[in-house]
C-alpha cells in the first residue's frame, strides 16, 4: 500500500489500519528529514494550503505550519475568534473565498462537531481535520500513536489509558478510534460526570480509581480539563480534581513500575500533571510534539500526492 | 518479451576491481572522500564496492551513507503510480567534502539531479562526482554524465535495464530487457 483509502482526513473513524501504518511509515522518513541541518524537502511547491482556524489554538497551528512549510508548500493563514465567525458569513463562503486564490488543501480547526466533514462535500479541495468542536482530532491521534510506537517499540498488544475530561475531548475519541485499529488495549479514566454514558460500546473500558488504572497501563494519556468548554461545574473544585485524578510523583513511584506519561497540552500544571511528572524522564511530552510534525508531513505529503498535476 | 544479457557474474567482478581502482587513484586514503549509495538500487553497488576497497585495496576507513531522493524528485503528482521513499542514512558531514554518488545505471539524468539538490540538505560538499554500473547512453534528458562508469550501453528508450545482486536478487548480472 502506498496511497492512502481517503481523500480527506476527516477522522480516524475514516481510515484504516493500512492507512495508519503508510502515515507512519512516511512520517518515519520525515522524522528523519526535520532532524537534518536544512530541515526542508521540494515535493509541494506547486501546491497551496490554507489553514482556517475558527478556534485558538498555538500548538497545533505552528506544527501544521511548520509541516507545510517543510515540503515546501505556499501557506495561508486564516484565523478567526469564534466571535467574529458570527458576524455573518458562512464557513462555505469563507471556505470558496479563500479556494478562489486557488487553494489545494484546507487545515481547519472548528468549533462545531462535523464542520470538516460539511467541507469536503461542499468545496473542491482536500480537507484536513484539525479538531472539531468534541469530536475528532485525528493527528492529534496519529501522533500519540507513533510516539508510543517509537518508545515501545509497537502499539499492538500495550495497555493505554486516557485520564481526564473523555466527554470534551476529541483527542480521547480519536485515540480510541485510533488504538483499536491498532489493537492496544485502551481503558479512560476520570470523574464519573466526565465520562460519556456507552463508551464501553467504542471498547474500552472504564476505571474511576486513577490508582487502579496507573497500576494496570504502560502508557497513560492526560488530558486537560477543558473548562472552557463546560457550561456546568462537573466536578466540585480544581483542587478536588487534582486531589482524585491528579498525577504526581509520589503516585507514580508508588505503582513499582515505569510507564510512559503523555499530554496532548497544553498542560494545567497541577492539576492535571504536577510539574515534576510532566518533566520527567518518563513523559514524552516534548516527543509528541516533535513527531507532530513529521506525522503532519506525512498526512499532507499523502493527500498532496493524491491530487494530479494539471 | 526478450530478455538479454549485458554483463555477467564474472564481467561485473572486474568491472566492480577496475572501479575500485579508479576511486583510489583520485581519492587516496579517502582521507576526505565520501561515498553515497542512491536508494533503493545503487546501496548494493556502493556497499559491493566499499567490501572491495576494504578487503583487496586495504582501504577500510571509506564513509558510506544511503541517500534517498523521492521527496526531490521532479514527477511528484505527474505519474500514476505513486512514489515509494526509502531510508536515508548519512552520519557524517558533508562540508567541504568530495562526494561520489553511486548508482546502478544512469539513465534520464534525472534522479541524479534530485540527488545533487537533496544531498544539499546536508551541506555543502566541495565536489561531487557520479559512478555508475551502466551508463545508457543517447537517453540523457539533462546535462548529466558519470565520472567513472562500469560498461557503456546504447540501448533504445522501451529497452529496459536491470541489475541484479547476489544479497538481493541470487545472482549478479546485467539484463537487457525488450517489452
Amino acid at each position: 500500500m502506498s496511497q492512502l483509502s481517503v481523500q480527506h482526513l476527516l477522522g480516524i473513524k475514516h481510515i484504516n489500519k493500512a492507512d495508519i501504518d503508510l502515515i507512519f511509515k512516511t512520517a518515519d522518513h520525515f522524522k528523519e528529514v526535520i532532524n537534518r541541518p536544512i530541515k526542508k524537502v521540494p515535493s509541494l511547491r506547486d501546491i497551496t494550503i490554507a489553514n482556517l482556524f475558527f478556534e485558538n489554538s498555538t500548538r497545533t497551528r505552528l506544527s501544521f505550519e511548520l509541516a507545510e512549510k517543510r515540503l515546501s508548500a505556499d501557506v495561508v493563514n486564516f484565523s478567526a475568534a469564534q466571535s467574529s465567525v458570527k458576524k455573518g458569513e458562512t464557513l462555505i463562503d469563507t471556505a470558496n473565498n479563500i479556494l478562489s486564490m486557488k487553494v489545494d488543501i484546507i487545515v481547519m480547526r472548528h468549533p462545531d462537531v462535523g464542520a470538516c466533514d460539511f467541507l469536503s462535500k461542499h468545496v473542491n479541495a482536500r480537507i484536513v481535520n484539525a479538531g472539531d468542536g468534541t469530536h475528532e482530532h485525528p493527528t492529534q491521534a496519529l501522533l500519540d500513536s507513533f510516539s508510543i510506537r517509537e518508545k515501545l517499540g509497537s502499539v499492538k498488544g500495550k495497555k493505554i489509558v486516557i485520564v481526564g475530561d473523555i466527554l470534551h475531548s476529541r483527542v480521547a475519541l480519536s485515540n480510541i478510534y485510533a488504538l483499536n485499529l491498532q489493537g492496544a488495549e485502551v481503558k479512560v479514566c476520570g470523574p464519573k460526570t466526565l465520562i460519556p454514558k456507552y463508551i464501553e460500546s467504542l471498547g474500552v473500558g472504564v476505571e474511576y480509581n486513577i490508582k487502579k488504572a496507573l497500576e494496570w497501563c504502560d502508557v497513560a494519556n492526560v488530558l486537560r480539563v477543558q473548562n472552557e468548554r463546560m457550561e456546568i461545574n462537573y466536578f466540585p473544585s480544581t483542587r478536588e480534581y487534582s486531589q482524585l485524578f491528579g498525577i504526581n510523583k509520589q503516585l507514580l513511584d508508588s505503582l513499582g513500575k515505569k510507564i510512559v506519561i503523555m499530554h496532548p497540552g497544553p498542560i494545567n500544571r497541577g492539576v492535571e500533571l504536577t510539574s515534576d511528572v510532566a518533566d520527567a524522564d518518563q513523559s514524552i511530552i516534548l516527543n509528541q510534539v516533535e513527531n507532530g510534525v513529521a506525522i503532519r508531513m506525512a498526512v499532507i505529503y499523502l493527500l498532496a500526492q493524491q491530487i494530479q498535476h494539471k | 518479451m526478450s530478455k538479454k544479457i549485458l554483463l555477467s557474474s564474472k564481467e561485473i567482478h572486474i568491472i566492480l576491481h577496475r572501479l575500485a581502482c579508479q576511486l583510489i587513484e583520485n581519492h587516496n586514503n579517502f582521507e576526505n572522500t565520501v561515498l553515497i549509495g542512491l536508494q533503493p538500487r545503487g546501496i548494493f553497488l556502493a556497499e559491493r564496492l566499499v567490501a572491495i576497497l576494504k578487503n583487496d585495496y586495504n582501504v577500510s576507513n571509506v564513509e558510506l551513507g544511503q541517500l534517498d531522493i523521492t521527496f526531490y524528485r521532479d514527477d511528484f503528482r505527474r505519474r500514476e503510480a505513486p512514489l515509494q521513499a526509502n531510508k536515508t542514512t548519512i552520519n557524517f558531514i558533508v562540508e567541504d567534502k568530495n562526494v561520489v554518488f553511486i548508482d546502478d545505471v544512469l539513465f534520464s539524468g534525472r534522479s541524479i539531479r534530485s540527488a545533487l539538490t537533496a544531498i544539499q540538505s546536508f551541506g555543502r560538499p566541495s565536489k561531487i562526482e557520479l559512478l555508475v554500473l551502466v551508463d545508457r547512453r543517447f537517453s540523457r534528458d539533462l546535462p548529466i554524465q558519470p565520472d567513472y562508469r562500469g560498461r557503456q550501453v546504447d540501448v533504445i528508450n522501451k529497452e529496459k535495464v536491470t541489475v541484479h545482486w547476489k544479497e538481493k536478487d541470487g545472482k549478479d548480472a546485467v539484463y537487457i530487457i525488450n517489452n
